[in-house]
């Protein structure tokens, strides 16, 4: 018998529209009112503001330990650009600038990496995930809320953010599986930074691409240029249109790089050189936009300092909240609190109204975060 | 059993079309015990879904579903299998509510078959209720026997929280109305005043001949309680009878140390330590990993186990 040909469709593709020298392909280049591209720009500001003034706060110590987004701006910017507030959106835990844009208030953010629960809450008619942790095991969730949509007949599609890591976890994989035999309106968006923590992309998968990796689930895949805004979101626009329009889900692996550290509890000096960092900073997602943008005369007057003026509100009202009390851990367990727990509650109460009875003790509700190593602790 | 629990998920789903069943051969096949039989062919396959092998992605997907408002109610073929969805149930089905202060609830059912008796091989009999015991944001359901499955999986299923349900192979007639036990509440199956017996799943019947035993050769009316829900545990059942009873023997499939028995002992202490006239004693699986159903009957207690640590306590 023969050796045929089973599926000679294999492709992938690699999209780039405006590289890092300027150069822009104006036959792919997507068609953006000049609106949008200053609110994509401003967003993409921001994050990289807001993102450095966190590192600050963290060293500082008035917020804990959190996953910097520098670097990753355009990759997350240009993807969820393409959702309606309809949408769903799933984040990991670096999209600071994609949640911002999808409606998450600064302040509520930073209480969040405060270690403040109340951060975590999406609004009521918000429909986004909170941050989850647990590398890929969100991604189910996601293929979950798209089949609920297509089971209740909702014009709904939802997207998923992740590393390059959290390819190798088992949960994308099953994600990817459901989603193709379910055929659901999910956009899966790979932000492969080329670090999984210290761990580079070589030693995390032998495949040339992650985006082929959608091929073995029945779904397209496509990698992009994730540093350039265009290319991520003429993908994103693409793959979201097919999902409303019934067609299924997508994988899209944006090439981009973290500039920063994995948290700012890492070290990256340890594992890579500085001779990479520099060769990625020449390709930051900002600039290029920023020269494309001035090019067209359409760069705002004095936004940077308007940018600073919104973050430097927000970190005002995120120091104005009250310090959280402790009887409200209760308050989210079941919809009814069990006879034992509610025992472990007046428990508490009573031992915190004790020790507000002796002022001169410390309470055991100071707000502020815990220090990491060599960090100093400041109070709010 | 099965049709009993068959029985409560025809009747869920008819009341409420937000009900969605979701495991590997639940459809066509009507499940692998012929729990799901006939669903699918009622209710279609958007509804009774068979889905990929993937433990995890059942429930992380239906994590999804109910996140949407959904009620998936997942099956997982064995609880030995359930170590590989451990992860999506205790890191995000029992703590999305806390997680987003609770603007998202988990309505959701994960049930599975667990405990010996089944001649099958590894991971087909172990009773591993303990490690589901301890996460707080889930409750978990054992029934003792049809009746009491059926209407525990209709609470279930209207639980606006996640709620885990384990049950064996069991026989009993069951009324054709439906019924509905509440979440949270222990049952005296026998009442007694010289020793209380707290037992639940398949332990059940084990304690009530125990008692037949007792009652018989010692003279002794020994009060034997079905926990029914083993978390959130109703305490207040157990300290009222022991404070009746003096007396306490728990009687559990798992293995012993860290086990339901150490957190039943320690209530009682709480509650009725000085109504305590002996020590309460643990009849359990020993601490070993699974023996094989040839030395099944060894591990797992039974009644002369039972009734020797009841003499026990009441000689104390």
């Amino acid at each position: 018998m023969p050796r045929i040909a089973l599926e000679p469709r294999f492709q992938v593709e690699y999209l780039s529209i405006l590289d890092s020298d300027g150069n822009l392909d104006t036959a792919l280049e997507p068609k953006l009112a000049d609106m949008d591209l200053r609110s994509l720009y401003r967003a993409m500001l921001l994050g990289r503001r807001l993102d450095e003034r966190m590192v600050r706060l963290q060293r500082q110590g008035r917020i804990g330990t959190f996953a910097p987004t520098k670097g990753q701006e355009a990759a997350q910017m240009g993807s969820v650009f393409s959702l309606r507030p309809t949408d769903w959106m799933v984040p990991s835990f670096r999209e600071t600038a994609a949640m911002i844009w999808r409606g998450w208030p600064i302040e509520k953010l930073l209480l969040f990496f405060a270690g403040h629960l109340e951060g975590g809450q999406p609004a009521p008619e918000q429909r986004d995930l909170p941050i989850t942790i647990p590398v890929a095991t969100q991604l189910p969730h996601a293929v979950g809320l798209a089949y609920a949509a297509q089971y209740r007949g909702d014009d709904v599609v939802v997207m998923a953010y992740f590393g390059d890591g959290a390819t190798s976890e088992g949960d994308f994989h099953e994600a990817l599986n459901f989603a193709g035999v379910w055929h659901v309106p999910v956009v899966f968006v790979c932000q492969n930074n080329q670090w999984a923590i210290s761990v580079p992309l070589k030693k995390q998968t032998h495949s040339r691409t992650i985006a082929q990796k959608a091929l073995a689930y029945g779904l397209p895949g496509i990698q992009v240029d994730g540093n350039d805004v265009f290319a991520v979101y003429a993908a994103a626009r693409e793959a979201v249109e097919r999902a409303r329009a019934g067609d299924g889900p997508t994988l899209i692996e944006c090439v981009t790089y973290r500039l920063g550290v994995h948290t700012t509890a890492d070290d990256p000096t340890k594992y890579r050189s500085e001779a990479e960092v520099a060769m990625w900073e020449q390709k930051d997602p900002l600039t290029r936009f920023r020269a494309y943008l001035e090019k067209r005369n359409l760069l705002e007057e004095g936004l940077e300092q308007r940018v600073d003026d919104e973050i430097a509100e927000a970190i005002r009202r995120f120091e104005a909240m009250p310090p959280a009390n402790p009887l409200t851990m209760f308050d989210h367990v079941y919809a009814e609190l069990p006879p034992d727990l509610r025992a472990q509650r007046d428990e508490m109460a009573a031992r915190e109204n004790t020790a507000a009875a002796r002022p001169d003790e410390t309470s055991t509700h100071q707000p502020g975060a815990t220090p990491m190593r060599g960090q100093r602790l400041t109070r709010r | 059993m099965v049709k009993a629990l068959n029985q409560a998920l025809f009747q869920e789903m008819e009341r409420d079309a937000d009900v969605l069943v979701l495991g590997e051969d639940v459809g066509v096949d009507g499940g692998v015990f012929r729990v799901t039989d006939d669903l699918q062919r009622t209710f279609g396959s958007q509804r009774v879904i068979d889905s990929p092998l993937a433990e995890a992605a059942i429930i992380g997907t239906a994590v999804g579903m109910a996140l949407y408002g959904l009620k998936p109610v997942c099956e997982i073929q064995f609880s030995g299998f359930a170590f590989q969805c451990f992860h999506q149930i205790e890191n995000h089905c029992a703590r999305y509510r806390m997680r987003s202060q609770g603007r998202f609830n988990i309505p959701m059912v994960i049930r599975m078959p667990y405990g010996g008796g089944v001649r099958a091989l590894e991971h087909h009999s172990e009773s591993e209720e303990q490690f589901y015991a301890h996460i707080p944001g889930l409750k978990m359901v054992i029934p003792s026997g049809p009746r009491n499955a059926r209407a525990l999986l209709a609470a279930a299923i209207r639980d606006p929280d996640p709620v885990k349900s384990l049950y064996h192979a069991a026989k009993e007639e069951v009324p054709d109305e439906s019924e509905v036990i509440p979440i949270g509440r222990a049952q005296v199956a026998r009442e007694g005043d010289a020793l209380t017996l707290v037992a639940y799943g398949a332990m059940l019947r084990v304690a009530l001949e125990a008692a037949d035993v007792l009652r018989a050769e010692d003279g002794a009316a020994v009060e034997v309680i079905d926990l029914l829900t083993v978390s959130p545990l109703d305490r207040e059942t157990l300290v009222t009878s022991v404070k009746k009873t003096g007396r306490a023997v728990v009687v559990h499939e798992a293995p012993r140390s860290f086990g339901p028995g150490a957190e039943i002992a320690a209530s009682i202490m709480d509650g009725a330590f000085l109504s305590l006239e002996a020590p309460i004693r643990r009849v359990t699986a020993h601490d070993v990993p699974f023996v094989g159903f040839a030395r099944e009957k060894a591990n797992v207690p039974d009644v002369p186990r039972v009734v020797a640590a009841a003499r026990e306590t009441l000689a104390f």
